[in-house]
């Protein structure tokens, strides 16, 4: 994984809560065997009409929200099913990361486990974003805070580990892989052949 | 020691190395769970890491949701959706040969839902950490394990060390008191416990049902439970091992056999909660207030009694629910028409949710222009139904009865409904396009959904199960 340290974005809004991740990406695109491509299954029936052409009316088709790569959702985005499809879809679709007052949790998992980032914010800093598409937002890993336009900022938590593996682009296996000696050990202590 | 909550005592037991600051958990996992979709690009990821599955025999594989519901042709071809459905199963098929890992495929005669095989061969069992590439997994709590489902990457982790990074989750206890009335089933409790926790109520927590309710409810009805508390966000539920449990699993393949059994049963009663354990949060339910149950809007936190009015829309987005869902703001969904039934997945796919089908149907015929699909969980509940003759019940009431597997639940196998149509389903998502793009999703009990078919509208099954009303007619 490359490294996510600082992300640079003008803000698209989907301010509908409980995005669930059949919108993000409807099963039956879940055919796939690989990761790659999902970008253009993200958010298929909201995105598209039934001809195949763009709906107007989906928020993130309209031109101020083309090539944002930071996504301000309602509350609960990510809900439903487990599937990792929905962050390779976002990914590829172009999102960065994703700003929301609640994430579901296997979701956000499976977004930090591929460097998209998933940001929880307080209800009222969440509405006053999603009050203001369009803003110039800067998020800043290390420092842990979205800079705002004009010279605010609105900090965040994040998990301490998925926090270091962002900045160094480095992924959980490398640290699973290093502690084989003590999985052998505990699997000793509790008679699973190894 | 402090008094610990079944939780805390399973979690304790698998710690492999402690949380801290910097590092969550390492926690063991006893039985790791596959099917087709969320496992691919796992085993890709094992392979270029040059890496092998460190536990085949605590690694359980089945074909469920890309899965035709149809028979083989005279051919021997499988009416697959696409070439690409049948190349992802081909792909595990492949992958569990090559890393020695145990496939209930499709010569299996105990192929089925991943989440109704774990139970009936007897892989799930109290007291174990239980994960899968699947938000359902949690089902198997129903049995005291900690179960919940995670991401390919996860599960590539678990495939390649049998560990998991893990934050400790909070817990919430769900207190249900009372006795349900005759008619209200499992899914109904389950529906009303979510319209009052709410679709993300859950989140970020553990939930332990608890109780008088749970403990006099069988073990096909704590799964039917514990399978929807990712439907309030949480990921994992929990249900106290108890006799019910344990004659439940007594003599099943993969449960400890003689003394061996004998040591288990009394190390799984240690496992219930102890008396004056703490949880973070505490929610009291009525069982007796519970009602049949369905959903009025696009997730499960929309649950209400099937004769209660749908409530007026908050907000922009339940308009926009109440738009999608062609209901009325006012009216009762009893009497909504009805184009599609479908009965079956790992929330009500068992054979008990089959009986209770049965004995709306019997004898009857469902009403003209609706279509029902009756998918059982598992080769193991198509032959238990078919002994039973309840197969026969189902086609001569005019419904299809299928092969085992997700089917209309996930839709992704060809099984879905047309745009614009009602689909009432024993299924756990009623989320926008989730049954096909369109479809308007409303869950419900087996019986309610029975009762559903019969009357080509939302009907309330007690109308079907009552006795003397049926010596009436």
């Amino acid at each position: 994984m490359n490294p996510v340290t600082r992300i640079h974005s003008r803000s698209a809004v989907l301010a509908d809560d409980n995005i669930d991740t059949d919108r993000i990406i409807p099963a039956r695109f879940l055919t796939t065997t690989t990761r790659a491509g999902l970008g253009r299954h993200c958010f298929h029936d909201w995105r598209y009409l039934a001809d195949g052409s763009d709906n107007p009316a989906f928020a993130l088709n309209q031109s101020q929200a083309r090539g944002c790569s930071i996504l301000v959702t309602g509350r609960n985005f990510g809900c439903g099913s487990s599937r990792e499809h929905a962050p390779w879809a976002l990914l590829d679709y172009g999102i960065a990361a994703v700003i929301s007052s609640e994430i579901a949790d296997i979701f956000r998992n499976n977004a930090l486990n591929n460097g998209l980032l998933a940001i929880v914010v307080s209800a009222a800093e969440q509405r006053w974003l999603l009050a203001h598409p369009g803003i110039e937002l800067v998020i800043d890993v290390a420092g842990q805070y979205i800079a705002l336009p004009d010279g605010g900022r609105i900090g965040f938590e994040l998990e301490p580990f998925a926090r270091h593996c962002l900045l160094h682009g480095v992924d959980a296996f490398g640290y699973l892989l290093q502690q084989q000696a003590a999985i052998a050990a505990w699997e000793a202590g509790h008679g699973v052949a190894a | 020691m402090s008094a610990r909550t079944l939780f805390d005592k399973i979690w304790d037991a698998h710690v492999v190395s402690a949380e801290t600051t910097a590092t969550p958990a390492t926690l063991y996992i006893d039985l790791h769970l596959v099917h087709e979709v969320t496992s691919p690009q796992a085993f890709a990821e094992l392979a270029a890491r040059g890496l092998r599955v460190r536990q085949p025999a605590r690694t359980l594989a089945t074909l469920d949701h890309s899965t035709p519901t149809l028979p083989a042709g005279a051919d021997g071809n499988r009416a697959y959706v696409s070439a690409q459905a049948q190349a992802q199963v081909a792909e595990l098929e492949r992958n569990a040969a090559q890393h020695g890992v145990a496939l209930h495929g499709w010569d299996s005669a105990e192929r089925g839902i991943v989440h109704v095989i774990g139970p009936e061969l007897g892989a799930t069992q109290p007291g174990m950490t239980i994960v899968c590439g699947d938000s359902h997994t949690s089902t198997h709590g129903a049995f005291g394990a900690l179960a919940f489902g995670i991401g390919t990457t996860e599960v590539g982790h678990v495939l390649a060390t049998q560990c998991l990074l893990q934050r400790r989750p909070r817990t919430l206890a769900v207190q249900v008191e009372g006795e349900l009335a005759p008619g209200v089933a499992a899914k109904d409790l389950i529906l009303h416990i979510i319209g009052v926790l709410g679709v993300d109520g859950g989140t970020g927590h553990v939930i332990e049902y608890r109780g008088s309710t749970i403990r006099a409810l069988s073990m096909e009805q704590r799964m039917t439970v514990c399978n929807m508390s990712i439907e309030a966000g949480a990921r994992a539920g929990l249900i106290a091992p108890d006799d019910t449990t344990f004659a439940w699993l007594k003599g099943r393949p993969h449960a400890p056999q003689g003394a061996a059994w004998d040591a288990a049963v009394a190390r799984w009663r240690e496992l219930a909660s102890d008396a004056g354990a703490r949880y973070d949060r505490e929610l009291h339910i009525d069982a007796r207030a519970v009602r049949p149950t369905v959903t009025w809007g696009t997730h499960p936190g929309t649950a209400i009694a099937l004769d209660a009015p749908v409530p007026a829309p908050r907000d922009a987005l339940e308009r926009r629910a109440l738009d999608y869902m062609q209901v009325r703001a006012g009216q009762p969904l009893r009497g909504s028409k009805v184009d599609v039934v479908f009965v079956g997945s790992c929330t009500n796919g068992r054979l008990s949710d089959l009986r209770e089908v049965a004995q709306v149907l019997r004898g009857r015929r469902i009403a003209s222009g609706v279509r029902m699909l009756i998918v059982p969980g598992s080769e193991s509940v198509r032959r238990a139904a078919e002994a039973e003759g309840l197969d026969r019940v189902f086609t001569a009431a005019g419904a299809q009865w299928r092969l085992p597997g997700c089917s209309m639940c996930i839709a992704m196998n060809g099984d879905m409904a047309a745009p614009g149509e009602l689909v009432v389903t024993t299924s756990n998502r009623n989320f926008e396009g989730r049954q096909g793009k369109g479809v308007r999703s409303v869950l419900a009990s087996p019986a309610t959904a029975a009762a559903s078919a019969l009357a080509g509208e939302l009907a309330d099954p007690r109308d079907y199960l009552d006795p003397r009303r049926e010596q009436a007619a």
